[in-house]
């Protein structure tokens, strides 16, 4: 009750104009009809689809592609003792927690608190450098650090005076990949930071550096407890976007050399497409999908519907 | 710039009630606060270099005629990469099917979500909560994920490599988000505007169509140049639900272009990539004067 009273007017506080001509339930219903057919044959389907694909033998060619058959739990013990996804895994979880959760959210977090602040034109000027590098075509971003990373490319010709010339893709993978999707994503946590930093009131601020707190205390003792929620909110973000990234590591290493760099999306690609084994590849995704509504599911309970 | 000058108003307006000779310590700004200023845009430097160091092949490479991978000052410039690509095989028609792809999409996420959002904006209904936290639940679901069933269900129903099937399951999953978007835009829309037209008896859709949606037009063209951008640049779900070349879009066409040849050109692979961002740049510069200044539009994010 106390939601609906607080709420902004335009909320839906029904006034009695709305009441008395009362649409039913289903006419209220109505406007949601279309959203709600598209979702559920396109979105909720294949995922209800994927439950009975993940225990079958479906594949793309021979017996499976006309009769799939029901296998029971098989897809799942194979992917158990299977040490290829467990190395997929591993990967998986070096570059989330690399690229985005150390990677994109420290950097994105330096850059906004540098921002504050500074010159407008500074301002300009270096978020349009590192938006720019997240709004382009992810594999436009690809080809960037395909190049850059390539053994004629950028880098090499700038570090080859130090006598460090290498093939960076075959020998620094996981590494490589982690920098390029860093490079990638950091524009948005540095959104989402400079946002919840621009809401922090500066006299809260202002009263620690007159009490004689200095930068590293302020940041520790004050502005980041300030913008915790955000904090929180946005390790959720990067995670989930960043557990789907299959583009960047695609065009660059495409998993290689031997696997190395073959994260899990990778290797569900690998097995579903390359070697046409729909059903090992769903019951991945599968797993995939439950670890990303799990995520998902901690991040709810930052959002609020009501609130505003 | 700023940080000194409202310290120094600060210093101002607290000098006036407390103790004066405090006031000419925090006013004049230069030997302690120099080194941070210095270092705060050494370090943003540094930022800006090691962002534009990727991108600068893109620039160079383009323009360069001898294909080079490196970054080079001397050597032949010349607009003949630009020139190789823009043939309608290469370029314009895989842009025309990007164009198609994300515009189809736009439109039709566009109409979904605002017809969505108005029920969820404006009544009370009995699983309005349920419903609008399955929406934000599923904007984080890992489309990637997806993409194995969503095959095996096209396949099915051998609908795989349709134009109309991409564009509705491309629509499904950039629904969540819209709807999540519409409907706050639409919060901001006061209800007592339209209370006149409801006496007068018009129904929600002329109440909808007349009254709420002209009212929040920069909401409308926000969530379609959201959606529009964000399918312009997928590579993944045209790449597993479109085989036919003729179909494909500037994403996986420049792919296939880059894998397929034995020596790759280059040159010319960055000529496409710049051809192809162009669009993306100037729409996002349209959605961020939109939403005043890019910063606010990942704080819509925060819920």
């Amino acid at each position: 009750m106390t939601a609906t009273l607080t709420a902004p007017p335009g909320a839906r506080v029904a006034p009695g104009a709305r009441r008395h001509r009362g649409p039913s339930a289903a006419a209220k219903l109505l406007p949601l009809l279309p959203a709600m057919v598209l979702l559920l044959l396109f979105f909720a389907g294949p995922v209800i689809w994927s439950i009975y694909t993940a225990f079958t033998d479906q594949s793309l060619s021979g017996a499976g592609a006309s009769h799939a058959q029901f296998i029971g739990l098989a897809n799942f013990s194979r992917m158990v003792a299977d040490p290829a996804f467990w190395h997929s895994i591993v990967l998986t979880v070096i570059f989330v927690v690399g690229s985005a959760v150390i990677g994109q959210n420290t950097l994105g977090l330096l850059i906004a608190l540098l921002l504050r602040h500074r010159h407008r034109v500074t301002q300009a000027a270096v978020s349009l450098v590192v938006v720019g590098a997240w709004v382009m075509p992810e594999i436009v971003a690809a080809f960037c650090w395909y190049a850059f990373l390539n053994p004629d490319g950028s880098l090499n010709s700038w570090v080859g005076g130090l006598g460090l010339t290498q093939n960076w893709l075959y020998t620094a993978p996981v590494f490589a990949v982690i920098l390029a999707n860093v490079w990638r994503g950091t524009a948005f946590s540095m959104m989402v930071y400079s946002a919840a930093l621009s809401d922090i009131a500066p006299e809260l601020e202002e009263a620690a550096s007159v009490d004689g707190a200095s930068g590293w205390r302020r940041l520790w003792s004050i502005t980041v407890p300030l913008i915790r929620r955000s904090i929180l909110t946005n390790l959720m973000l990067i995670t989930l976007q960043t557990l789907a990234v299959f583009t960047v590591i695609y065009v660059l290493t495409g998993g290689g050399p031997g696997g190395a760099s073959q994260t899990t999306p990778l290797y569900m690609y690998e097995q579903a497409f390359q070697f046409y084994d729909l059903g090992y590849g769903t019951a991945m995704a599968l797993v995939l999908l439950l670890v990303g509504a799990l995520f998902s599911l901690i991040y709810l309970r930052f959002v609020s519907v009501d609130e505003r | 710039m700023t940080a000194t000058l409202s310290a120094g108003t600060a210093a101002g307006t607290s000098g006036a009630v407390a103790q004066p000779p405090r006031r000419r310590v925090l006013g004049i700004t230069s030997p302690r606060k120099l080194p941070t200023w210095v270092l705060a845009h050494l370090a943003l430097l540094l930022v800006v270099c090691a962002f534009l160091a990727p991108m600068l092949w893109l620039i160079f490479g383009s323009l360069h005629a001898d294909s080079a991978l490196t970054v080079q000052l001397g050597g032949r410039w010349s607009l003949s990469n630009f020139v190789a690509v823009m043939t309608p095989e290469t370029l314009w028609l895989p842009l025309l099917n990007s164009f198609l792809l994300s515009a189809g999409t736009a439109v039709l996420t566009v109409i979904c979500a605002a017809l969505a959002a108005y029920p969820l904006s404006r009544y009370s209904m009995r699983f309005r909560r349920t419903f609008l936290y399955t929406i934000v639940f599923s904007t984080g679901l890992p489309i990637t994920a997806v993409m194995v069933p969503v095959y095996v269900l096209f396949a099915t129903f051998a609908i795989t490599d349709s134009r109309i099937a991409t564009i509705l399951f491309m629509s499904a999953t950039s629904l969540p988000f819209a709807i999540w978007m519409m409907k706050n835009f639409m919060d901001g829309v006061p209800v007592s505007l339209e209370e006149a037209a409801w006496t007068d008896g018009a129904g929600w859709f002329d109440s909808l169509r007349g009254i709420v949606l002209p009212l929040m037009a920069p909401g409308l063209a926000v969530v379609s140049i959201f959606v529009f951008v964000q399918q312009w640049g997928d590579f993944f779900i045209p790449f597993v639900l479109l085989q036919s070349p003729e179909k494909q879009p500037a994403s996986v066409s420049i792919y296939t272009f880059f894998s397929s040849y034995g020596a790759v050109a280059y040159g010319q692979l960055a000529a496409f990539s710049i051809l192809y961002t162009l669009p993306i740049i100037a729409l996002y510069g349209v959605l961020s004067k939109a939403l005043g200044g890019g910063f606010s539009f990942a704080g819509g994010l925060k819920g």
